[in-house]
C-alpha cells in the first residue's frame, strides 16, 4: 500500500516538471525578443535592457529556467506587468470566486447528472435513455457562452428572477452569493453534466449485466436498493475519474463563464491578462490550473486505492 | 472430373467478413448520424464556398444609418432618382450597421477552416510522434512523459497562453489550437501502434528484413486510418468551438475578420436590447459542431462496431 502511494506521488512529478519547462518555453517562444515584447511598442531601449537583466535573459536559458523553477517552487511568480503587484496577491485576490464557482458546478452537476445517468441507464433504450444521449451531445456542441447569454435572456431580462451578471463574496452575504451563482454554475455545469451522465449511464449499464445483481433482485430487494447500492457502487469509479479528467473542461469552462457574468475571478484575470499581454500572469495561472488539476487526479486516484483494495497502478 | 470449391467469396461471407473495403464504407454510409452529420457539414462547405452569391453584402461594410436593427427588418433606400430599392435585414445589423447575415455566411469560412486545419495539423503530427513512440521504446519513455505533461495543462489554458505569446492571427489561432490537441492524437496512435506490432504480418515483415520505416509506413500505418479518421472529426469539432470561444473573450482571430465568435463578442455590449447578435452565430456553431461531433460518433460505431457505445 504504502509502496502504491509512494509510486503514484512520484508520477507527479515527471508531469509538474514537464509542465513547468512548458510554461517557461512558452515565453521564449515569442518571436523575436521577449524583453521587448513585455515593455511594448512605446518602450526606450533602456527600459528594454532594464527588462532583461530584471527578469535574467541575459543568462543562459539553462540557468534562466533553474532561477525560475527556484522561485517558483518557493511562492514566488514574479510580479505582473500590468497591475504592478506580485503575482501570488492578485491570484489570491482573485480565487475565491473561482473556486465558489468551480465548487458549486461539481455539486450541482453531479447532483443531476448521476441520477439521471442510473436513470437512463435502468431504461436502457427509453424515452429517458434518448432524451439524455441527446442532451449529451447536444451539451458538447453549445459554446459556453452562448448557453450562459440564452439563461441570462431567459431568467434575468425576460423572467426578472435571477441576476443578469455579477458576483457578491461569500463573506459578504451568503444569501447573495449563492443567488448570484446559480445562473454562471448552470450554465458551467451543462457540458459537465454532459460528461458525467453519459459515464455513469455507461457504466451502470455495464454493471447490470453482472450477476450479482441478478442476485440482488432475486433475493427481493428494491429496485432502489439494487440500483444505488449494488449497481452505482460498483459503478463509481469510471464516474469518479471522469469527474476528475473533466475538471480541464471545467477550467477551460470557468474562464469563459467568469467573461459572460462578470464574475472577477481567476477566468477574467487570464483573459485580462492575455490582453494587457502580462506574461506573468499567464504563466502563473497556466501552472496554478494544471497543478491543481494533476493534484485533483492524484487524491482521486489515490482514494480509490483505499475504496477499492484491488485496484493498484 | 472436376471437385466443387467454395469460392473464397462465400467462404468469408459465411464468417461474415465479405468484401472488407466495400462493406465498411456501405455500413459507415447507411449509419444515420454519418449520413445527418456529413450532409449538414458539406451543406456548410457549400454555404461557405457560395457565401458570396447567397444575397450577401461585404460582411465588413459599416453603414452608420442601419446601427442595432432587429433581424428581418426591410429598408427601402430612395436612390436620387427617386428609384426605390428594399434591403431586407435577415438576422439585423449590428452596432456598426454591418448585416449580421452577411457576416454569418461569411464566418462559417473561418470556422470550416480553422476546424479542418487543426484536426489536419494535430493527426498529422500526433501520428508522426505516435508511431515512433509505439514502435521504438526508447523515444517512447520521454515522448510520453513529455505528453502526459502537456496533458495535463488545460486545452483552451494552452491555447489562450499560446495565442499570447504569438499574437492574435488566423494562423496562429489555428496552431494554438492544435497543439494541445497533439498529446491526445499521440496517446491513441501509440496505443494501436502497441497492438498492430504484436501482428503476425508485422512479425512476417520483420522477419522478412524490411527496414524499419517501410515497416511503420507500409503495414502499421495503414491500420491506424480508421480511429485516426474518427479522433480527427472530433478534433474538428473541439477546435471550432474553441476558436468561437477564443474569438468571443476577444484573444482569438482579430475582430476585423468576421467569425462567428468575433461576431458574438461585438453583440455583448447590447445583448440586453439585441440578442439577436449573439443568438444566430451561436446557432450555428452549435450546429456545425453538432453535426460534426454525429459524423464522428457514427464513423466510430460504423468504422470499429466491437467499440460501438453501449
Amino acid at each position: 500500500m504504502l509502496v502504491f502511494v509512494a509510486n503514484r506521488l512520484l508520477t507527479v512529478v515527471p508531469v509538474l516538471a514537464v509542465v513547468a519547462v512548458v510554461v517557461f518555453l512558452m515565453l521564449r517562444l515569442t518571436p523575436g525578443d521577449p524583453a521587448a515584447a513585455i515593455a511594448g511598442d512605446s518602450a526606450t531601449a533602456e527600459q528594454v535592457a532594464e527588462i532583461r537583466s530584471k527578469l535574467g535573459l541575459d543568462q543562459p536559458i539553462v540557468a534562466q529556467f533553474v532561477i525560475w523553477a527556484g522561485r517558483t517552487m518557493r511562492g514566488d511568480l514574479g510580479e505582473s506587468f500590468f497591475f504592478k503587484k506580485p503575482v501570488t496577491a492578485l491570484i489570491a485576490q482573485r480565487i475565491e470566486p473561482t473556486l465558489s464557482l468551480a465548487t458549486t458546478t461539481i455539486i450541482l452537476a453531479v447532483l443531476i447528472a448521476v441520477p439521471l445517468g442510473v436513470l437512463a441507464a435502468y431504461r436502457h433504450g427509453g424515452v429517458l435513455d434518448r432524451c439524455l444521449m441527446g442532451f449529451s451531445v447536444l451539451g458538447f456542441s453549445v459554446p459556453v457562452f452562448v448557453i450562459g447569454y440564452l439563461l441570462i435572456y431567459i431568467f434575468a431580462i425576460k423572467i426578472h428572477w435571477l441576476p443578469v451578471q455579477g458576483y457578491r463574496r461569500i463573506g459578504e452575504d451568503f444569501g447573495d452569493w449563492a443567488y448570484h451563482l446559480v445562473l454562471p454554475s448552470l450554465t458551467l455545469a451543462v457540458i459537465y453534466v454532459a460528461l458525467i451522465a453519459r459515464m455513469t449511464r455507461a457504466s451502470v449499464i455495464e454493471v447490470l449485466t453482472e450477476d450479482y445483481i441478478r442476485t440482488a433482485r432475486a433475493k427481493g430487494l428494491t429496485r432502489r436498493a439494487v440500483l444505488v447500492r449494488h449497481a452505482l457502487r460498483n459503478a463509481a469509479v469510471p464516474i469518479v475519474t471522469v469527474i476528475g479528467i473533466g475538471i480541464t473542461l471545467l477550467i477551460g469552462g470557468v474562464v469563459v463563464t467568469e467573461s459572460v457574468f462578470n464574475i472577477p475571478g481567476l477566468g477574467r484575470l487570464t483573459v485580462d491578462a492575455v490582453l494587457a499581454r502580462d506574461y506573468p500572469v499567464i504563466q502563473a495561472i497556466i501552472l496554478l490550473f494544471s497543478y491543481a488539476y494533476v493534484q485533483i487526479n492524484l487524491v482521486i486516484d489515490l482514494a480509490y486505492s483505499f475504496f477499492d483494495p484491488r485496484i493498484r497502478f | 472430373m472436376t471437385i466443387e470449391v467454395d469460392r473464397p467469396q462465400s467462404i468469408t461471407r459465411l464468417v461474415g467478413f465479405s468484401d472488407p473495403d466495400r462493406e465498411v464504407w456501405a455500413r459507415v454510409l447507411r449509419h444515420p448520424s454519418v449520413a445527418i452529420g456529413a450532409s449538414i457539414v458539406l451543406l456548410l462547405v457549400l454555404v461557405a464556398i457560395l457565401a458570396p452569391v447567397l444575397g450577401t453584402v461585404d460582411p465588413k461594410a459599416i453603414d452608420p444609418a442601419y446601427r442595432n436593427r432587429s433581424p428581418g427588418s426591410v429598408h427601402v433606400i430612395t436612390a436620387p432618382d427617386g428609384q426605390q430599392t428594399t434591403r431586407t435585414f435577415l438576422m439585423g445589423a449590428d452596432t456598426l450597421g454591418r448585416d449580421v447575415y452577411s457576416r454569418v455566411i461569411y464566418g462559417s469560412r473561418v470556422s470550416l477552416i480553422v476546424g479542418i486545419t487543426v484536426a489536419l495539423i494535430s493527426t498529422s503530427v500526433g501520428l508522426a510522434i505516435g508511431l515512433l513512440a509505439g514502435y521504438l521504446r526508447w523515444v517512447d519513455v520521454v515522448v510520453m512523459r513529455v505528453m502526459d505533461g502537456l496533458m495535463a495543462i488545460p486545452g483552451i489554458l494552452l491555447a489562450i497562453g499560446l495565442v499570447a505569446v504569438w499574437g492574435a492571427g488566423l494562423a496562429t489561432v489555428v496552431l494554438a489550437i492544435a497543439v494541445p490537441e497533439i498529446p491526445r492524437v499521440v496517446r491513441l496512435v501509440r496505443s494501436l501502434v502497441l497492438t498492430i506490432r504484436e501482428e503476425p504480418y508485422v512479425e512476417a515483415a520483420i522477419a522478412a528484413g524490411t527496414p524499419t520505416p517501410l515497416i511503420l509506413i507500409r503495414h502499421v500505418m495503414p491500420n491506424t486510418l480508421g480511429p485516426m479518421i474518427v479522433q480527427g472529426t472530433f478534433v474538428c469539432a473541439s477546435a471550432i468551438l474553441i476558436e468561437a470561444i477564443l474569438s468571443f473573450l476577444g484573444i482569438g482571430i482579430p475582430t476585423d475578420i468576421p467569425t462567428w465568435g468575433n461576431i458574438m463578442a461585438e453583440g455583448r455590449q447590447l445583448f440586453r436590447v439585441y440578442p439577436h447578435t449573439i443568438l444566430f452565430p451561436g446557432i450555428f456553431v452549435a450546429i456545425t459542431v453538432l453535426a460534426v461531433n454525429m459524423l464522428g460518433d457514427g464513423l466510430r460505431d460504423a468504422l470499429d462496431p466491437r467499440t460501438k457505445s453501449p
